[in-house]
């Protein structure tokens, strides 16, 4: 059967099992989003093509599933950069489509023509420019698998107007054989078997648990691994969620914002079992200081990830749930009573905590409300500073998938989209948006989104009219020169905002009214904006400062 | 040090340029690339040499070019037995006084005059990295105006 490219691509989206998309219309995607009309896709459109790759994104952490968007030629596909490097950076699974101008005007400067396979280029797993339209079932089908396989990442393909005009036979491809892509998931015996020995001889371990345990779905084999060893578990940012933080034996995060307890285990410990983590420097801190006396597995389907920032006694490339599954077979417990108890001690002397004894509102106290309001069962999204740190560390991960930041790439203006695609993918979840009053203002415009598509996403502004991470630095390290990061000026009405959108919006200043407002939020079916007006000059603690060892941190209060 | 790398890629538009672009991004510093079909029309080699003492940023640039979709081998020829090559164009000063001593120079080395006008010749020489420095370094004593290599390529006998 003869189909149009862009009957070929709506067709071949749905043999890829798509059910929602997000994306922006334009001169160059016209055919595109004309098959689209007839199309059984759910076709979500935010306000700005940048919403449209951070909803990807969201929809796919939270589900797993491959995320798509799409978007015109020219400043539509320069919109999703920033949405595609976020989605590069936490390893998310996504597909990004873009319009192109003809095929014969390539190069031409034409009107709204940007060389887009080239600008993502360093920020996609792969991409493609189809120039021919019997090419393109074959392109889907490879990026689809580019996209889910390996280590996840995002995948581009653009497609000229003229392509996706022309006809071809349509047939989708069934099977896929890439001869230049074959990820490994396979751990290998011989490495599992030497961890194994190691993990044994131990006397001072901890489990340090990244992102890729929640991509390979490891949750189970990682609690079935702490429960035979008895062995510790902290996580990165990434990694909340992969192992319930209400266990005791949850150090929680660790790193520039983790937990006292969590970097001092982990910079005495003698071995490191890291897990789908890439020792990212918010997470080593100086790296010549960083746990001077362990050994380290590293368990990752990366091979460029181990041995790029430390070195690793024992490598195992593969897949996480592969790897963790093989050593449960073989594991025999260490001998750690004596490592335990001290790091129960250290949970007691350094325990997370901030002062809550003033009548304003603490950021801290507020993440703690939702957290005892929703059970602990909520999608958490975030936007970045302040309020994904507090967010981090007040909220009790339980479960994977219920938390959704920009790691890597740190992208403000990333958690009020993410969380539309979260809550498109999950429509039974609750979702907060855990935002600043900067961050937020990123994306405002996305209250259409959610007024339109009656999506019940709460967002709750910690807003301490600043830039609190930034201010906090400068605070801390720039002797208070607060340089362009007070807000005290411009901050619009959120809640008139929100109602101008026909949203619910409420307005929170005292203590006591924090609990009830949630309560509240959470019985209204349908997007609320919760404005909780914090104390100013909060910070974040505990907090290494860059370039130290991670042991060196500032205390808050403890 | 520098190591030579072979790098078997699918002949497409576009991968030199997630090459050189991975290089630039990483900071990794490219001495020479040469990149040409090879007998399947379908993949091109790319014979690259980077110059690091670093055995880990080694490492780190063979895995980070194994992860790009369209490279389909990486061999790193600094533990292998192997046979290198580098063309080299030398313009030199060819007037009467010097022809015998630039003759002479040539017969030692793989190296020939192939084409002159007036008082400047081009040589073509062909060699190792050593054979070439010493020729470059006997011709330098008299005069070179310009010299281009082509960078280097590489080949295993198994």
């Amino acid at each position: 059967m003869k189909l149009t490219g862009a009957k070929i691509l709506t067709e071949s989206l749905a043999r890829e099992k798509v059910e929602v998309m997000f994306g922006y219309p334009g001169g160059v995607v016209l055919p595109i989003f004309d098959a689209l009309y007839d199309s059984p896709i759910r076709f979500i459109l935010p306000r700005h093509e940048q919403a449209a790759a951070h909803a990807a994104d969201g929809y796919a952490r939270a589900t797993g599933k491959v995320g798509v968007c799409l978007a015109t030629s020219g400043p539509g596909a320069t919109n999703l950069v920033t949405g595609i490097a976020t989605a590069y950076m936490d390893s998310v699974p996504m597909v990004a489509i873009t319009g192109q101008v003809k095929t014969n005007l390539i190069g031409s400067d034409a009107f709204q023509e940007a060389d887009i396979t080239g600008i993502t280029r360093p920020i996609t797993k792969h991409n493609y420019l189809v120039k021919n339209v019997k090419d393109l079932a074959m392109t889907i089908k490879e990026a689809f698998y580019i996209a889910r396989t390996g280590r996840p990442g995002p995948v581009l393909i653009d497609l000229p107007v003229d392509v996706v005009m022309q006809e071809a036979e349509f047939e989708y491809p069934e099977n896929i054989n890439i001869r230049t892509y074959n990820p490994t998931y396979q751990a290998h015996l011989g490495q599992v078997k030497k961890a194994a020995k190691l993990i044994k001889a131990s006397k001072k371990p901890i489990v340090y648990v990244g992102g890729g345990v929640i991509i390979a779905g490891a949750s189970g084999e990682l609690s079935e691994f702490i429960r035979k060893t008895n062995i510790h578990v902290t996580t990165t940012l990434m990694g909340l969620g992969a192992f319930p933080q209400t266990d005791p034996l949850s150090l929680g995060m660790l790193g520039m914002h983790g937990t006292a307890y969590a970097n001092h285990a982990i910079m005495e410990s003698d071995l490191i079992i890291a897990i789908g983590a890439r020792f990212d420097d918010r997470v080593t801190g100086r790296l010549d200081h960083f746990a001077p006396g362990a050994k380290i597995i590293h368990i990752d389907i990366d091979p460029s990830s181990v041995s790029k920032n430390v070195k690793v006694e024992v490598p195992i490339v593969g897949d996480a749930k592969d790897a963790l599954a093989k050593l449960n077979k073989i594991i025999q417990p260490p001998d750690i009573e004596h490592w335990n108890g001290q790091i129960d001690a250290w949970k007691k002397k350094y325990p997370l905590a901030y002062k809550n004894d003033t009548q304003t509102i603490k950021p801290q106290y507020v993440v703690e409300q939702i957290y005892e309001a929703t059970k602990g069962d909520a999608i958490i999204c975030t936007e970045v500073g302040q309020n994904q740190m507090w967010a981090a560390q007040y909220y009790k991960f339980k479960k994977p998938r219920t938390w959704i930041s920009s790691g890597g790439l740190g992208t403000m203006g990333y958690g009020f989209p993410a969380a539309i695609g979260a809550q498109i993918g999950c429509p039974e979840k609750t979702v907060f948006d855990i935002a600043g009053d900067g961050s937020i203002q990123m994306n405002i415009q996305e209250l259409a989104t959610v007024a339109v598509n009656k999506l019940p996403v709460k967002v709750a502004v910690l807003n301490n009219s600043c830039l609190g991470m930034v201010r906090q630095w400068q605070e801390l390290f720039y002797k208070k020169r607060y340089s362009h990061t007070r807000f005290k000026s411009g901050c619009p009405d959120f809640v008139k905002m929100a109602q101008a959108y026909g949203i619910a919006g409420m307005m929170i200043t005292k203590k006591e009214e924090v609990r009830k407002s949630i309560d509240e939020a959470l019985k209204i079916d349908g997007p609320v904006f919760l404005n909780f007006i914090v104390e100013e000059e909060e910070n974040v603690f505990p907090m290494v400062p860059a370039g130290e060892a991670i042991n060196r941190m500032i205390e808050g209060m403890a | 040090m520098r190591h030579v790398i072979s790098v078997l890629v699918e002949n497409k538009f576009g991968v030199l340029a997630r090459i050189a672009g991975l290089f630039s991004a990483r900071g990794y510093n490219i001495s020479s690339l040469a990149v040409s079909e090879t007998l399947d029309p379908s993949v091109s080699c790319m014979t690259i040499v980077v110059d690091t003492k670093d055995e880990t940023i080694l490492e780190q640039i063979k895995k980070q070019l194994n992860k790009l979709i369209d490279i389909i081998t990486v061999m790193d020829f600094t533990k292998k037995e192997h046979t290198d090559r580098e063309l080299v164009l030398i313009k030199v000063n060819y007037a009467q006084k010097e022809k015998a001593k630039i003759e002479s120079i040539l017969n030692k080395y793989v190296a020939k005059i192939i084409k002159h006008k007036g008082e400047t010749a081009i040589i073509e020489a062909v060699g190792d990295q050593e054979q070439i420095k010493h020729l470059l370094e006997a011709l330098g004593k008299l005069g070179i105006k310009e010299i281009i290599r082509t960078g280097r390529i590489a080949m295993a006998i198994e």
